[in-house]
């Protein structure tokens, strides 16, 4: 029984808007044990974003408490990384100087230079964007950037990583790249992972356990559908098991008979 | 276009494929000449316009010069009074009769310590006011109300406070350049990213490597263009507040020209002017491609 890296008790969200309150979220519970890899996956609105933005500790929760590692998250912190969407880099620093400084930041305190440097070319080497340390984030093309987010991230060896649908401004084939690279990294690092998408095979191909959200307002988890597909995974095998299907299909059911979008 | 029978639309369509590969194997310049004719003509365009409305300039003013029955001097006895004064920019016999050049450095000197000074206060003062709400909460309805006011108007109380013309045509350069530096630095500073913002809130780190790492370097470039929009204006001051203060600058030179009714050193101070102002926008555009992380 592995351990329980991050605990959501009884969660909701509201905010305060010009017409009263709005409630984006209600009663989630959720425990994510180390090692596992959870997509969080619902139509557009359903506050999986706000909801992965309170595990960061980005926004506090309005009711509920929800504990990382045996603490209340009470703001963000290293030890939750992020990669986000629209990759995040900033562009006066080259795509070292972007890692170095999450890698500073972690072990600056304990560790020397030289150190805190292979540590940074270790990340880049293993999303294999290496050759393109010295570049600025404008030199370099839209997946690259995200290779580099998703080194930063991995770099500060945190507890848990969560990933704001971090393909999801990507093209198909660099997604299907990204995937592959991120399954392999995963399996090397034994990556704790939350991540958002909308995209249902992302969601079956790369994670454990599938949370499915309802719609919003007001939404919660709808339903939970373990992966149980054997690491590592081949999407060419995937496609002819019947397994896959049959995860896929459960969560075609979810997302489009049981949670129909009323004006998508 | 349907009513055309097939056959009749292949044959033109043949035809019509057939006769530009006819031209070309008749013709066929080498590849080489063809590319220089294109940088020839790149050339011709960026060179022969400019050209031509600076002859328009000419024509014009000549024309005003013979029909305004002399009051205006011609370009040629401009051109020659030019020649005349630019031989010798550094001379000085006493305050009141220094060379050109004399004039425009300490019309300069004016505006660096004005300019500097104003940075020096406006910069921080708008990364206060764009960083937190009540400041510029606090300072923006008093900014909106001094900033439409003319400089000039400030000039009396420059005298006032500081006895003496020199550090009060300082000040109103002080006054005039400081608006667009506050303005544009709390603009960048508002409007950095929080993509950026959230990136230094997971990784929790210092406020100093926040400001080194993140809000300075996004703002720079509002600073440059506030910087820029500073020292235009601040050269435009200039002029107006050294023709009031008097001493040695360029803009008491020209009324002092005026007095002395040489109608052709004015001009000269006019282009004078205009390059030096110039100049000063090209140093500060290079400045701002140098720290442009888009374009280095």
């Amino acid at each position: 029984m592995s351990k329980t890296i991050v605990k959501i008790e009884n969660v909701g969200q509201t905010f305060d808007t010009k017409n009263g309150t709005f409630t984006a979220l209600r009663d989630i519970h959720l425990e994510i044990k180390e090692g596992e890899v959870i997509s969080l996956i619902g139509h557009s609105g359903c506050g999986k974003s706000t909801l992965l933005n309170l595990i960061a500790g980005l926004t506090l929760p309005t009711s509920g408490v929800l504990i990382c590692d045996g603490r209340e998250i009470a703001g963000p912190g290293p030890d939750r990384a992020v990669v986000f969407q629209n990759h995040s880099l900033l562009p006066w620093l080259s795509c070292f100087e972007n890692v170095y400084l999450a890698v500073e930041r972690v072990f600056g305190a304990k560790e020397k230079k030289e150190k805190l440097k292979a540590r940074t070319v270790d990340a880049l080497k293993m999303v294999r964007m290496d050759h393109a340390m010295d570049k600025l984030p404008h030199e370099v093309s839209g997946g690259m950037k995200q290779r580099v987010g998703i080194a930063r991230a991995f770099a500060m060896e945190p507890k848990i990583l969560l990933m704001d649908e971090p393909f999801g401004a990507l093209d198909a084939l660099t997604r299907a790249s990204l995937q592959d690279e991120l399954m392999r990294v995963m399996s090397e690092t034994g990556a704790t992972v939350v991540m958002v998408t909308h995209d249902v095979d992302e969601a079956v191909l790369l994670s454990d356990c599938i949370v499915m959200m309802t719609n919003g307002p007001a939404a919660t988890i709808g339903q939970i559908e373990a992966v149980d597909l054997p690491w590592p995974r081949d999407r060419l095998d995937l496609v002819e098991k019947p397994e896959f299907a049959k995860y896929r299909a459960a969560v075609v059911e979810f997302l489009h008979r049981k949670q129909l979008k009323k004006a998508a | 276009m349907s009513a055309l029978p097939v056959d009749e639309t292949v044959e033109a369509c043949a035809a019509a494929a057939a006769k530009p590969v006819e031209l070309v194997e008749k013709i066929a310049p080498p590849p080489m000449p063809n590319r220089r004719r294109a940088v020839l003509r790149k050339l011709f365009m960026t060179v022969i316009p400019p050209l031509l409305g600076l002859g328009l300039l000419l024509l014009v003013w000549q024309l005003i010069s013979t029909k305004g029955g002399g009051s205006i001097p011609s370009p040629a006895v401009t051109w020659k009074s030019a020649v005349e004064l630019f031989a010798d920019p550094f001379y000085s016999n006493g305050p009141n009769d220094q060379g050109i050049g004399w004039n425009i450095l300490s019309s300069l000197q004016r505006v660096a310590i004005g300019f500097g000074i104003a940075a020096a206060v406006g910069i921080p003062f708008g990364f206060l006011l764009g960083r937190f709400k009540f400041a510029s909460a606090m300072f923006d309805p008093l900014i909106s109300l001094l900033r439409p006011v003319s400089p000039l108007a400030w000039l009396p109380i420059g005298l006032l406070v500081f006895k003496k013309a020199d550090p009060a045509a300082t000040w109103t350069i002080f006054i005039c350049s400081i608006w667009p530096m506050i303005l544009n630095t709390a603009e960048g500073v508002r409007r950095v990213p929080q993509d950026y913002l959230n990136v230094a809130r997971v990784l929790n780190l210092p406020e100093m490597k926040v400001v080194t790492k993140i809000l300075f370097p996004a703002v720079l470039p509002y600073m440059l263009t506030g910087i820029r929009l500073s020292i235009g204006t601040a050269w435009l001051v200039i002029v107006a507040a050294e023709m009031l203060t008097g001493g040695v600058g360029i803009g008491f030179w020209v009324w002092d020209e005026w007095n002395n009714l040489k109608v052709e050193h004015i001009i000269i101070a006019i282009f004078v002017i205009g390059v030096v102002g110039l100049l000063l926008e090209q140093c500060l555009l290079l400045l701002a491609k140098r720290f442009s992380y888009e374009t280095r």
